[in-house]
């Protein structure tokens, strides 16, 4: 049993300490309300569990260990409080790979240290190892593509038996190093392997997609983390780390099914991003456009205006003015609610912190089963840079690859309003049957300055 | 000592509130959920420190402090942004009309 008054005692009673701050924290992250204190104590937990181990016995090296954490930790801060909002997906991706190459290294020390562990502590090392490299490496990936730095989607014929055999050959290695103790070489070519994984497991997957591989690879950082914790017996490792992998699973399982896609669809097949031969539909009938003097008054006398915003909006930053317009519309006494489909923007929630960064606030927000019957009685539809996720085909026609996801129901409505800079096809390369309807007009420009022309329009009045 | 069956129900127990905690969480919060959960696999830090801490050889003193470093990156950069995120998240009782 541990001595509770001992060095060894404090240090377990700090980790238990971090272990209920991280749980607590994690669940008042839970509401709007409380999700503010909820990472500060989460915060807090970290920081106690951090200090408490420089008194960890036996240990050295510890200049390096401080120059190591100032090194990390000033790079992720200065990144992190300069990166745009719209950005976050990438970023959260980068420093989720950071973690995953963590739990690697810690696993490639004890493996290069060779003490004998015993099998079970040698299996989990090993999994936990295999684990962080591939989120290490895929993670990056991840990142490249969504910052723009990686344009294209590798993909070449056979490529899922390469990645198959490959993990096989891995595992093969894992194996060794688990069973029969193996040298420097051997455990080497082992983390060679499992980083050409992680790349090649996520160079086929498009950028659409690609927040559901973030929040996989998040769910594989924390079980790596987990099984690292049990080969350093460290059980503010271990609990911290199931905690988000049982979480980020379940994160990662909602995502895909706000897409309409299932895990192994997303990880094994080609749809995702504009590679697909665009479907075009003959929707029939044709576009037709109007001004933006006419959409304010069509607006400034509706009784309820529902406005639909996707990732385009963002781009353009738009949503400052966007809300600007929702304010001169709520003073006239309009009804203006925000409906947010769950994949707007480029994971879950993200239009939300779009949205809440420009100061909309999140009463006025609604997801896309809170709002979709109310698209009936709305008067005016306002769509700004969104496209598939309200496109009608995903409910009426079963060829589309869309068909049976989610969407929000802007076809309900009485007029709709799309504000699209030209007459090109979404993210997925499929026509948007929506733009077609009879009570539909298209509000040409960009989104930016769009919502400028409404509010002046409003005003005008 | 932290071994098998014991080690299993700790896995079991984290794992169900894990699972429990996310279950609950409005799609408004996703986003800023999975950047918090991200920041607090950051602990993996303590198991970094150990590691470098141990290391005798100069190759694992290489990859410790490399290990370090990420893990520090990890907690710090996940702390920040997410604190970023959810400090913007205002109801329209205390937003500025």
């Amino acid at each position: 049993m541990t001595d509770f008054i001992s060095v060894r005692g404090l240090i377990e009673a700090s980790y238990f300490l971090a272990a209920i701050l991280f749980i607590f924290g994690l669940k008042r992250m839970s509401s709007p309300v409380t999700a503010r204190t909820g990472i500060v104590w989460a915060g807090a937990g970290m920081v106690v569990a951090t200090l408490i181990t420089f008194l960890y016995p036996g240990m050295s090296n510890y200049g390096l260990m401080t120059v190591a954490i100032a090194l990390g930790g000033i790079l992720a801060w200065v990144s992190g409080k300069k990166v745009a909002m719209t950005d976050m997906p990438q970023m959260i991706a980068l420093y989720n790979g950071m973690g995953g190459g963590a739990a690697a290294a810690i696993a490639a020390v004890e493996l290069f240290g060779g003490q004998d562990h015993g099998l079970t502590f040698g299996i989990l090392a090993v999994l936990g190892g295999l684990i962080g490299a591939i989120s290490f490496s895929g993670s990056l990936i991840a990142f490249a593509k969504l910052q723009g730095l990686m344009k294209s989607t590798v993909r070449f014929p056979g490529q899922q038996v390469f990645n198959l055999v490959l993990l096989v050959v891995t595992l093969g290695f894992a194996g060794v190093i688990a069973f029969q103790h193996a040298g420097v070489g051997t455990v080497t070519i082992f983390f060679a392997l499992a980083l050409i994984l992680g790349v090649t497991m996520t160079l086929p997957i498009g950028g659409a997609d690609m927040p559901v591989v973030i929040s996989l690879y998040n769910a594989l950082t924390g079980l790596a983390v987990a099984f690292e914790g049990f080969v350093l017996q460290n059980a503010a490792m271990i609990i911290a780390g199931t905690v988000v992998g049982a979480a980020g699973t379940l994160l990662t399982q909602l995502m895909a099914k706000a897409m309409n896609r299932s895990l192994g669809n997303v990880l094994f097949s080609g749809f995702g991003d504009t590679g697909v031969a665009a479907v075009t539909n003959d929707a029939g009938g044709s576009m037709k456009p109007i001004e933006a003097s006419d959409v304010g008054v069509m607006m400034a006398f509706a009784n309820k205006v529902l406005i639909v915003p996707g990732y385009g909006m963002a781009v353009a930053q738009a949503q400052h003015k966007v809300w600007e317009l929702t304010q001169l519309l709520i003073d006239r006494g309009v009804d203006v609610k925000f409906a947010i489909h769950p994949v707007a923007g480029r994971m879950p929630g993200h239009m939300n912190v779009l949205l809440a960064e420009a100061g909309v606030p999140y009463d006025i927000i609604y997801d896309e089963t809170e709002i979709n019957a109310e698209f009936a009685t709305a008067d005016v539809a306002l769509v700004i840079g969104a496209n598939d996720v309200v496109n009608p085909v995903a409910r009426t026609d079963p060829s589309s690859p869309i068909y049976g996801m989610p969407i929000l129901n802007a076809d309900k409505a009485k007029n709709v309003i799309v504000i699209k800079r030209g007459q090109g096809a979404g993210f997925s390369g499929i026509e948007n049957a929506l733009f077609f309807l009879d009570q539909t007009r298209m509000l040409y420009g960009d989104g930016q300055a769009m919502a400028s022309e409404l509010i002046a329009a409003v005003k005008s009045l | 000592m932290i071994d098998g069956f014991v080690a299993l129900y700790i896995f079991m127990l984290a794992a169900f509130v894990g699972h429990e905690i996310i279950g609950r969480v409005p799609v408004i919060l996703h986003t800023p959920l999975m950047s918090g959960s991200n920041f607090v696999h950051g602990i993996v830090l303590v198991g970094a420190m150990v590691a470098l801490g141990r290391a005798d050889t100069t190759l694992e003193m290489s990859i410790g402090f490399i290990g370090v470093a990420l893990a520090a990156g990890n907690a710090v950069g996940g702390y920040v942004v997410t604190e970023r995120m959810l400090e913007m998240f205002k109801s329209s009782k205390g937003a500025k009309k």
